[in-house]
C-alpha cells in the first residue's frame, strides 16, 4: 500500500505544479499584454489605423517574398541582400513595379520584367519599408510638376548627368561587366523620380541636394519629351537610335545589298 | 568641214553636223561611242561610288544654301520644344533649322548622309573586287593608288562633314580626333592647338573644316575621280578569261547606245536607293544629342561607318603609356590611333609593289585573276577582312554588349584575343578553300560533270555517270587545260558564256516545245563586238 500512497501524493503534487505554473502563465501574460506597447492594441484611431493595416499587409508580403534575401525586419543577409534600413518607399515601390524584385536569382544587375505585385501591394511592401527606418519619398504633387517643368532646362540635365550611361535618345546602354543603363522608354513618371532620388542598381543617387525636387521634373519632363513625344521626324525606322552604327549596317543590308542585286540584274541585261 | 549633200536631214543629224563645223567633235566622240566595255557584275561596283558622290555634290549644294559654318554663340528661338532657350552654336542652330524650318531640309539632309556612307560602302567593296582579281596588277597600279587615296579623301571628307554640325556626337569625335593629334610625339600639342586654334574646342574648327569639306577635299575627289576614270579608258578596263578573250582584246558591248543606258538606268537606280533611304530611315538626329559641351559625352557614341575600326582599335589596344618622367609621354592611344591610321593608309598603298616584288611578276594583265587560283592573296584579303570587321565591330562593342546582354569586358577580350588568333584561322581556311575549288575544277576537267545519273552494273557496283567536256581517252579522263575561266559544274552550263540565259529572277526564255536543242541559250545568240588592241577605233 505504501507504494500506492506514494504513487497518488506524487500525482497530486504533479497536478498541483501544473496548476500553479498556468496560473504563473495567466499572470505574466496579463500582465504583459497590460503594460508592453503592442501593434495590435492601440485606440481606435482612423488614420493610424489605416497606415498600421498597409505596413502588417506589407509585413506579410515582406515575410513571404522577401525574408529570404533581405533578412529579418529588413536587416540584410551578408552575400544574398542588402539592408533596407533607411531605403524608403519610393525605392521599394521603384524595384517592385518594374518587376526588379522580387529577384529570381544573383546577377550583375537586377532585370526589369513583368512586376510579381500590384501597385497597391507595393506600397504596403513600401510603407513597411518605411515603418522600418524611414527613407525618401515621392512627392505627391509630381504630376504638377512635371506639367510646369521646363524640358529645355531638363534637356541640359540630362545631357551632362543622365546621357553618359542612359545615351542622348534614352535608349540605354552598356556599363562594365554585364551591368547596364535600361532604356527609359515607357518607365512613369514616378518610375523615374524614383530612380534618381534612390539610386537602384548601378546608378547613383541624385539626391535633392544635387538636383532640386523641381530639376527632377524638368528632367522628367524632357525624357518623356524624347520618348514619346519625339516622334523620330526623320522616317519611318528609327534604326533603334543607336546612331552610326546602326546607321552603317542599315548602308550594307540596305543600301548596298539593293545595289548589288541591280548590278547582277543590269549585268544580265543586253 | 563642209556637210556631204545626199545624206539624212532629219534634224538630230543637222544638229550633230552643226556642231561637229564648230567644235571639231565627230572624230572625239566616235571613238567614245564605240569604246568596248565588259559586261560583269562587279565592273559596275566603282560606279555607285560615282554616281554617290554625284548626288553628294548635288544635295551638298543644297545644304550649303542655309548652313552657317560659325561657332558665334546663340540661342535657339526655332520650333523644336525641348531645345528652346538653350545656347549653342551658330552652326548647330542653322542645322536645326535645316531640319525643322526648311522645306524639304531634313530629307536632303538625311539623303546627303546617306550617299555619304553608300560612297564610302561602294569604294570598299569596289575595292575588294580588285583586290581580289587582281585587277591592280601592271599596268594599272597607279590607278589602285589612287583609288586607296580617294578612300582616305573620302573618310576625312566624311569626318568633316560629321564635325560640322556641332552637335553632342560630332564634338566627341572632335574630341578623340583632338586626343590622337596630341599623342604624337613632339609635335602633336602645337598640331593639336594650330588645328583647334588653341584650347579644344576653340572657335574657329567648324569653319575651318566648312572650307575642307564643301571645297578643298571634294575639289581633290573630283580631279582625282577624272583621272581614275581616264585611266579606266585610257587602259581599257580588265575583263574576264574565257572563249574568245585575251590579254589583247576586249569583249564586251559598245559605250552607245548599250553600255551608256545601263549606266543613266543605273545611276537613276542609285539616286533612288538614296532618296528611298533618305525618305524612311532616320539618320543622324542631332536634335537628340543637343549642342556640344566639351562635358558631355553619351553611351553609345559612335563615329560613322568607315571611321569605327579606329575607334575599335583604340578600344582594343592596352593602356600601354611610355613615359619618360619629367620630360615626355607617349600615350597609348597613339599606337592604334595614329601609328594604326598610318599603316593603314601605307599598307594598301604599298601592296601591288610588295605583291609584284615577291612574285617577281612583271608582265602587263588584262585578264582577270579568279580568287581561287591566287589563294595567298586571296587568304591575305580575307585575313584583312576579318581584322577590319573585328575591329569595327568593336568599335560599337558598347551598343552590341547592351542590345545582346554580353559583358562589355567579355566583348573588349573577346575582341583583343580574336583579332590576333581569328585573321590567321581565316588565311587557313581561305587558303585551304581555294585549292579545294581549284581542286574541283581540276576534277571536272579531267573526269567531265557530274550528273546525277546512279547506275548499277553486273557486279553491283554503283557508280554515277560523268558528262566528259571533251572527247575522253581509253581510261575516260580528257585532257583539257585549265584555263584561268569558269568551269560548267552543271550540265546545262555547258558551252555557255556568262550571261547565259536572259531574266533575272527566271528565266524569260521558254524552252523549244519540240524539245530540240537549246541554240538560243547559246552565246551564239547575243551581239558582242570585239576589238583588237591597238587597233584604230
Amino acid at each position: 500500500m505504501a507504494a500506492s500512497a506514494k504513487r497518488r501524493r506524487g500525482w497530486r503534487k504533479r497536478l498541483g505544479a501544473l496548476a500553479r505554473f498556468t496560473g504563473a502563465l495567466v499572470i505574466v501574460g496579463g500582465l504583459y499584454s497590460v503594460f508592453s506597447p503592442s501593434l495590435y492594441a492601440q485606440e481606435p484611431d482612423d488614420t493610424a489605423n489605416a497606415v498600421d493595416s498597409e505596413v502588417v499587409k506589407g509585413q506579410e508580403l515582406y515575410d513571404t517574398s522577401c525574408i529570404s534575401c533581405h533578412g529579418d525586419n529588413g536587416e540584410g543577409i551578408d552575400g544574398r541582400g542588402p539592408s533596407l534600413i533607411g531605403v524608403g518607399s519610393a525605392s521599394v515601390e521603384f524595384q517592385v513595379n518594374t518587376g526588379r524584385m522580387p529577384l529570381a536569382a544573383q546577377g550583375a544587375q537586377a532585370p526589369a520584367g513583368q512586376p510579381s505585385f500590384t501597385e497597391e501591394e507595393a506600397e504596403w511592401l513600401g510603407a513597411y519599408v518605411e515603418y522600418l527606418g524611414g527613407g525618401s519619398s515621392v512627392p505627391d504633387d509630381l504630376a504638377a510638376m512635371v506639367e510646369d517643368a521646363d524640358s529645355a532646362a531638363g534637356g541640359d540635365l540630362y545631357r551632362v548627368n543622365c546621357s553618359s550611361c542612359h545615351g542622348y535618345a534614352g535608349g540605354g546602354g552598356a556599363l562594365s561587366s554585364g551591368a547596364h543603363a535600361p532604356s527609359l522608354d515607357g518607365v512613369t513618371d514616378e518610375e523615374l523620380y524614383q530612380a534618381m532620388l534612390t539610386g537602384p542598381q548601378n546608378m547613383p543617387v541624385f539626391a535633392d541636394n544635387q538636383l532640386t525636387p523641381e530639376e527632377k521634373a524638368d528632367l522628367i519632363a524632357y525624357v518623356q519629351y524624347i520618348v514619346n513625344d519625339d516622334k523620330d521626324p526623320g522616317g519611318v525606322f528609327s534604326l533603334g537610335r543607336f546612331g552610326p552604327s546602326t546607321e552603317g549596317l542599315a548602308i550594307f543590308l540596305v543600301g548596298i545589298t539593293s545595289l548589288l542585286l541591280a548590278t547582277l540584274w543590269i549585268a544580265g541585261k543586253s | 568641214m563642209k556637210r556631204r549633200k545626199g545624206t539624212s536631214e532629219s534634224l538630230m543629224t543637222k544638229a550633230g553636223g552643226e556642231l561637229d563645223d564648230r567644235f571639231k567633235l565627230a572624230g572625239p566622240a566616235r571613238v567614245l561611242m564605240n569604246k568596248v566595255f565588259p559586261d560583269h557584275w562587279s565592273f559596275l561596283l566603282g560606279e555607285i561610288a560615282l554616281f554617290s558622290f554625284i548626288l553628294l555634290l548635288l544635295t551638298g549644294t543644297f545644304l550649303a544654301l542655309f548652313f552657317e559654318p560659325s561657332m558665334t554663340h546663340v540661342v535657339y528661338e526655332g520650333s523644336y520644344v525641348p531645345l528652346q532657350g538653350v545656347g549653342m552654336s551658330a552652326a548647330y542652330e542653322s542645322t536645326l533649322n535645316l531640319s525643322f524650318e526648311v522645306r524639304g531640309g531634313l530629307v536632303m539632309r538625311q539623303m546627303h548622309h546617306w550617299s555619304s556612307l553608300l560612297f564610302m560602302a561602294a569604294i570598299l567593296v569596289h575595292m575588294l573586287r580588285i583586290f581580289f582579281t587582281g585587277a591592280f596588277r601592271a599596268p594599272r597600279e597607279l590607278n589602285w593608288v589612287i583609288g586607296i587615296v580617294m578612300f582616305w579623301i573620302g573618310f576625312f571628307n566624311g569626318f568633316t562633314g560629321y564635325s560640322l554640325p556641332d552637335d553632342g556626337l560630332s564634338g566627341t569625335g572632335l574630341r578623340i580626333a583632338e586626343g590622337m593629334t596630341e599623342s604624337v610625339p613632339f609635335i602633336g600639342p602645337w598640331a593639336s592647338a594650330a588645328l583647334f586654334g588653341g584650347a579644344f574646342p576653340g572657335d574657329s574648327v567648324i569653319s575651318l573644316f566648312y572650307i575642307l569639306h564643301v571645297f578643298v577635299l571634294p575639289l581633290a575627289l573630283l580631279a582625282l575621280i577624272t583621272v581614275h576614270v581616264g585611266l579606266v579608258f585610257v587602259q581599257k578596263h580588265t575583263q574576264w578569261p574565257g572563249p574568245g578573250r585575251t590579254e589583247h582584246n576586249v569583249v564586251g558591248f559598245r559605250m552607245f547606245p548599250n553600255y551608256i543606258m545601263k549606266q543613266v538606268g543605273f545611276m537613276l537606280l542609285i539616286w533612288g536607293v538614296i532618296a528611298a533611304m533618305g525618305g524612311l530611315f532616320q539618320i543622324n538626329p542631332v536634335w537628340l544629342f543637343g549642342p556640344y559641351e566639351a562635358s558631355v559625352v553619351s553611351s553609345g557614341s559612335q563615329p560613322d561607318f568607315y571611321v569605327m575600326f579606329l575607334d575599335g582599335l583604340i578600344r582594343l589596344f592596352p593602356a600601354w603609356e611610355f613615359r619618360v618622367p619629367p620630360y615626355f609621354t607617349l600615350p597609348a592611344v597613339f599606337w592604334p590611333g595614329v601609328v594604326g591610321m598610318g599603316l593603314s593608309v601605307l599598307l594598301p598603298l604599298a601592296y601591288p609593289l610588295l605583291e609584284r616584288r615577291f612574285v617577281k611578276d612583271r608582265a602587263h594583265h588584262n585578264l582577270l585573276q579568279r580568287p581561287r587560283d591566287v589563294p595567298g592573296r586571296t587568304g591575305l584579303g580575307v585575313m584583312v577582312v576579318v581584322f577590319w570587321l573585328i575591329a569595327v565591330i568593336t568599335g560599337g562593342n558598347d551598343v552590341f554588349a547592351e542590345t545582346f546582354h554580353i559583358s562589355l569586358n567579355a566583348m573588349t577580350w573577346a575582341g583583343r584575343i580574336g583579332i590576333v588568333v581569328l585573321p590567321i584561322i581565316a588565311y587557313y581556311l581561305t587558303y585551304r578553300i581555294c585549292l579545294g575549288l581549284q581542286q574541283h575544277d581540276r576534277e571536272v576537267l579531267a573526269h567531265g560533270l557530274e550528273t546525277g545519273i546512279l547506275m548499277r552494273d553486273p557486279e553491283g557496283r554503283f557508280y554515277e555517270v560523268h558528262q566528259p567536256l571533251a572527247e575522253p581517252d581509253e581510261h575516260g579522263h580528257t585532257e583539257l587545260e585549265y584555263s584561268g575561266a569558269v568551269v560548267p559544274k552543271k550540265m546545262n552550263r555547258i558551252g555557255a558564256l556568262e550571261p547565259t540565259d536572259r531574266g533575272f529572277f527566271k528565266s524569260i526564255e521558254e524552252p523549244d516545245p519540240n524539245g530540240s536543242g537549246n541554240g538560243s541559250r547559246a552565246v551564239g545568240g547575243e551581239r558582242r563586238d570585239e576589238i583588237e588592241a591597238g587597233k584604230k577605233h
